[in-house]
């Protein structure tokens, strides 16, 4: 599909959920074979104009994730290219064992959307967080992973996917008025990291909304004269070897930046990567510490798991000082 | 059903019960689930001797019936049938449950060889087949979807969910068959997980719910075949564990077991009986 810049501010503007429900209204245009199936979240997907437009491409199961992923396996065995979407932690640790037969171990090809991923909601409780889904998906054979950082990186996520042929999982992170990173239409390649800047003396790879949040920490970097590389690691398996190569190359500390627990995501991914390296530089694991946070708004949440943008850039000046 | 017919899927489900023995036996020590993988003999035999629509050239024609078995550890029966059915050679027969194997003790998706879906954690195959069942009605093709289900299965919460979504969709084309042979792994379902009246638990649900003598081929043969008049089938086919021989009726001692040579001499000379008391070819 076409990406004007208005399609930008708006998908800026409206935010990562509606942003989905754009990319499916568009996916629709392009293929006939789609369906998209939700666990009773159209609305929060974005999903109502989907929904209304497209009702023979359109199925509601209800609060049923498992028996979601079964039915989207059946009508995918039956040459559809279905999307599933709900809520990330419903859509990816209640049904975790269909994922595994159903989808990765059968091999069919299903592309499944987790919404409201990391801690956007906060206010919720964790039941509604989600920082272990990159971790407990990983461990599982013939996935593909994938954590867009803004708008176009869902639209190009989504489209990707579909072109994909095995199972998908795309992370949706952030929420309304998501900061633009891309403004204008990129070269997507699933398993293929996107150099943002080019830096001198430290490598960050983010994902998600942290991408963002990076390029303005090595902003607050570059004001005490640290020069850092930041990489959209939009693709969390197959991880980026050649970008890892990339900064192992240049640099003696790597940085990651995800909004996910520090354990099975992309700082597991990457750290699996340097540990081949002889003398390998050392990494700096900025995530979720393996705790379950205290309820509260999103800057809260963010702020509570020390993944502010000012916070990232100290504990990278304390990393490069030690 | 006429006389013909049933003589051959009796005859049919004879030969597949004693190939089942040669299978059990060479599988060895590493044993097999042979109770349930022959109570649901003649509920196979009748499905894919007298029922299903398929062309064992044509393997992944899109008009096939299609056939889950969501019991997946009920390969034994399953594995034996596709191979009377001459979807599997014998000597790929033999390599069931050897290292390499593509025909391991759950089965896994392979078009080529019969098998429609991957199976072996139980509760998931009956979502899958209303996958397949929307697109049949999407497609506008009139195949039916079968799914075999454990009674000890129905255990897990998604087959409830899967039962509530295939009333609600209408799906006409898809019948559930649930191998009601009373025993899960641990011992009896009455014991581990009372599941009540299943027939009128699938009724309630939206379903055509009837209950049959899972082991009487005429009885399986109307029951597929009766209408439901736009709902989703639910056929509870009350079988015994092991069926088929003395040794294995025996409540749940063969749920997943070693056949010994003497215990498979014993089963043929009985089979042999058997043969001369029916007159089975």
């Amino acid at each position: 599909m076409q990406i004007t810049s208005n399609d930008i501010k708006m998908w800026s503007r409206v935010g990562a959920r509606p942003t989905y429900g754009m990319a499916m209204m568009a996916l629709a245009k392009e293929r006939d074979d789609l369906i998209v199936i939700t666990a009773d979240m159209s609305t929060s997907a974005g999903l109502d104009r989907f929904r209304k437009t497209y009702p023979d491409k359109f199925l509601d199961v209800g609060i049923a994730e498992q028996n979601m992923i079964g039915i989207a396996a059946g009508l995918a065995d039956n040459g559809y290219n279905v999307f599933t979407v709900t809520f990330a932690p419903f859509q990816t640790m209640r049904c975790c064992e269909q994922i595994r037969v159903d989808l990765a171990y059968s091999n069919i090809k299903v592309t499944m959307t987790g919404l409201a991923s990391g801690v956007i909601h906060g206010s919720l409780g964790n039941t509604h967080c989600c920082f272990e889904d990159l971790g407990v998906l990983r461990s599982i054979p013939n996935l593909i992973l994938m954590s867009p950082a803004d708008g176009v990186g869902i639209v190009k996520a989504v489209f990707a996917a579909a072109s994909c042929d095995k199972p998908v999982y795309i992370r949706i992170t952030g929420g309304a008025n998501n900061p633009i990173v891309y403004d204008s239409d990129i070269d997507f390649k699933i398993g293929k990291a996107i150099e943002l800047e080019a830096g001198r003396d430290v490598t960050i790879f983010a994902s998600g909304t942290m991408v963002h949040f990076c390029l303005q920490s090595a902003k607050l970097l570059r004001e005490k004269g640290i020069s850092a590389s930041v990489w959209d690691m939009h693709t969390i398996k197959p991880i980026d070897k050649v970008a890892i190569d990339t900064a192992v190359q240049k640099n003696r500390l790597i940085v990651t930046v995800e909004e996910h627990s520090v354990i099975g995501g992309l700082s597991s991914a990457v750290a699996e990567c340097l540990s081949s390296y002889k003398n390998n530089p050392s990494q700096l694991s900025i995530g979720i510490n393996d705790f379950f946070p205290e309820p509260g708004d999103y800057p809260f949440m963010l702020k509570q798991c020390g993944l502010a943008p000012e916070q990232i850039a100290e504990k990278i000046l304390n990393a490069l000082k030690n | 059903m006429d006389e013909v017919l049933f003589r051959r899927i009796q005859s049919t489900a004879h030969g597949i019960r004693k190939k089942c023995l040669d299978v059990a036996l060479a599988a060895g020590a590493r044993a097999t689930h042979f109770g349930g993988g022959v109570s649901i003999v003649d509920v196979l035999s009748t499905l894919y001797f007298a029922v299903m629509n398929y062309d064992v050239n044509k393997p992944t024609w899109e008009r096939r019936d299609r056939f889950i078995l969501s019991k997946g550890h009920g390969v034994l029966g399953y594995y034996v049938t596709l191979a009377a059915a001459g979807f599997l050679s014998d000597e790929e027969l033999s390599t069931f449950e050897q290292d390499g194997t593509f025909l391991p003790g759950h089965p896994i998706i392979n078009k080529n060889k019969g098998i429609e879906f991957t199976n072996g954690s139980l509760g998931m195959g009956l979502a899958v087949g209303i996958g397949n069942a929307i697109a049949a009605k999407k497609k506008g093709f009139d195949y039916r979807t079968y799914v075999l289900l454990g009674d000890g299965e129905c255990n897990e919460g998604s087959v409830w969910e899967a039962a509530m979504a295939a009333a609600h969709y209408r799906l006409d084309n898809l019948i559930a068959i649930i191998d009601r042979n009373k025993y899960q792994l641990g011992g009896a379902n009455s014991d581990i997980m009372n599941l009540g009246d299943l027939r009128s638990k699938f009724d309630s649900f939206g379903w055509h719910a009837l209950e049959i003598d899972g082991h009487d081929i005429t009885a399986i043969y109307t029951a597929l075949n009766e209408d439901s008049s736009g709902k989703p089938k639910a056929i509870i086919a009350n079988t015994t564990k092991g069926k088929g021989f003395s040794f294995s009726e025996k409540g749940n001692e063969w749920h997943h077991a070693v056949l010994t040579h003497k215990l498979y001499d014993l089963a043929v000379a009985e089979i042999g009986e058997k043969e001369n008391a029916n007159n089975i070819q």
